[in-house]
Formats: structure tokens, sequence, C-alpha cells
């Protein structure tokens, strides 16, 4: 068995672990309300964690306006989905915006 | 129950039907995990699978990066773990209405429980409590949900190589983070954690194995729990 499916089946069962965690265990155990509180601010840490980064460096180094259509795009998108609150809008308007800022930079 | 039937299958395409809209975003999203996972050097097999292995769209991602970038197995488990802890807020948020099922029903739905059949089942859970049956708006929500995301794969994985690497399609993965991330900011607390968290990911950078990002994680909690407080 390759590596990649050794990685795949532990994150996949670890994965499902955490989706049935409450689910089946609620009835038996309450989480201690730290838990409870701390699980509200991982979506939005990870996930922001993850495109900070994304937008902003390039090989691991800054990479600021006007240079960088990442960047520009990426503020769009986040206005758009502050604004709409829609993920269709969010992604679309996003990539056009991103293609567009390649092209006349290029 | 007279009408049991008639209102099971009812909720299976009321649940359907609530995910359609939501599919306009996901497969779009799963063609280009398929298109990404072909460049990385996945083999169609391997990539196919990991769509109903590990069904989670984001993690699948950096799994895809960080296997073509040469990642240690034990850091591709514990990145993908970190971004995927958030399945245990929805389980939590859902745990309340299926008390009453087997265990067979938990386990299936568990199973389903991806941010986008969450955000449509919950919504129907908190609906009028007179309404039975709605593990059934689940399930169809779900399924609806998990053959989109297989078929968008699929299809990804079929135009591969034809995609060129200009056209920057790894940007939608920042793109749908920041979709799904920026509505999730709701008050002060969930703005500076995600501010912190996005900080430090800038300055943990150079840690090998995308260390970064599980510091960022710790940080980001740490910080919207202490701004609670205040």
């Amino acid at each position: 068995m390759s590596n990649i499916w050794v990685v795949m089946i532990t994150l996949g069962l670890l994965t499902f672990g955490l989706r049935l965690s409450f689910v089946l265990l609620l009835e038996r155990w309450q989480p201690p309300d730290l838990v409870a509180r701390a699980l509200r601010f991982v979506p939005v840490a990870v996930l922001t964690a993850i495109f900070i980064p994304e937008i902003l460096l390039r090989d691991g180094s800054f990479a600021l306006l006007p240079l960088n259509p990442r960047l520009f795009a990426g503020v769009a998108a986040i206005l758009i989905a502050w604004k709409t609150k829609s993920a269709l809008w969010t992604i679309s308007a996003g990539m056009a915006i991103f293609w567009l800022a390649t092209w006349l930079i290029r | 129950m007279a009408n049991g039937q008639s209102s099971i299958k009812n909720e299976f395409l009321r649940g359907i039907r609530a995910e359609l809209p939501i599919l306009l975003g996901v497969a779009p999203f799963g063609m280009i995990y398929g298109v990404l996972a072909a460049s990385a050097g996945f083999s169609l097999f391997d990539a196919q699978a990991m769509s109903s292995v590990v069904f989670a769209g984001s993690s699948q991602f950096m799994l895809v990066q960080m296997f073509e970038m040469g990642t240690p197995a034990i850091m591709m488990i514990l990145t993908g773990f970190v971004i995927n802890l958030r399945h245990a807020l929805y389980s939590a948020s859902i745990a309340p209405y299926t008390r009453h099922l087997s265990t067979l029903w938990k386990v299936i739905l568990s199973y389903l429980l991806t941010d986008e059949a969450y955000a449509v089942a919950v919504m129907r859970y908190r609906d009028d409590e007179e309404i039975t049956h709605k593990h059934w708006f689940f399930l169809g929500a779900g399924l609806a949900l998990w053959t989109c995301w297989q078929v968008s794969t699929a299809a990804g994985l079929f135009l591969g190589a034809q995609v060129p690497p200009q056209w920057g399609l790894d940007f939608t993965l920042a793109l749908t983070f920041i979709a799904i991330a920026v509505p999730a900011i709701k008050d002060r607390p969930s703005l500076l954690s995600a501010l912190s968290a996005g900080a430090t990911a800038l300055l943990a950078w150079n840690l090998p194995y995308k260390l970064g990002l599980i510091a960022s994680a710790l940080v980001g909690i740490a910080v919207g729990l202490w701004s609670e407080k205040k």
C-alpha cells in the first residue's frame, strides 16, 4: 500500500470520527464548556490562515499591489463575500477579476 | 401513520431540491480538485477514491498540494485533521436533532456531514417542529452533494492535462475559503480570531511542513476565546 493510501485512510477515518463525534456521544457525554466555545472559532481561524498567505505571498515573500493579481482579486472577493454572503458570487466574480488583473498586468 | 411513506419520499426529494443551488458552486470546486490532483501526479484511481474516502474538499486540496511538495505522511494527516476539525462543530450542532435515530442512521448521516449538507440540513431542522422524517431531508441533501462531488471529481480528472496552468485555477481554493470564512465573521471575537490567525500564518510561513497552519489555528482560537471574555 502506497504512502498516499495510508494518509487517505487515516485522514478519512479521523474526519469521519469528527463528523460522528457529537452525533454519537452527545447522550452520554457533554463537552466541556471551553471545548464547545473553542470550536466556534475553528472554521474562521483555519480558513483565514490558509487564504491569507495564498493572496499575500508569492514564493514566500510579500507581493503587494499592483503586481499581484491574487491580492487584488482576493481583496475584491473578501468585499463581495462580506456584502453578498454568496459563495457563487464570491468565487465567480473573484475568478473573473483575477483573470482580468492578470491580463492587464501582463 | 397513514401518510408516513409519502412524507418520507417528500422529505427526501425536498432535501435534494434544497441542495441543488449549492451544487452550482460545488461542481466547479470538485472539477478543479480533479484537475489539480491529476497534475500533481495522482493516479486516476487514487484521486477518485480520495473523494469518497476523505470526502472533504478543502483538505483534499491541501493534501494534493502537500503531496506535490513531498510532505511527510504524518504532517499531511495532521494538517488535514486541523482543516477538518470544523466538522466536529457541525456534529455538535446537529446532534440534538439526530438523538432519536438508530446508530446506522447516525453513521450514514455523519459520513454525509459536509459544510454544504450541514448548511441545508440545519435550516430544515430549525423549521416547524411538527414536520417529521427530517432525517430523510438530510439524507437527500447529503446524497445529492456526495453524487455531485464524485461526478465533478471524475470530470476534472478527465479534463486533467487539458487545462493549462496559466489559468490559475488553484486560486479558486483561496476564493472558496474566502466565501466560507468571511460570512462566518459575525462579531468582534470572530473578527479578531480571523485577523490573528491570518497574521500568524504570514509570520510562520517559513516553518516546515505547513506547521504554520496549526500554529495559526491555535492562535486564532486562543484570541477568539480571550476577546470573548472582555
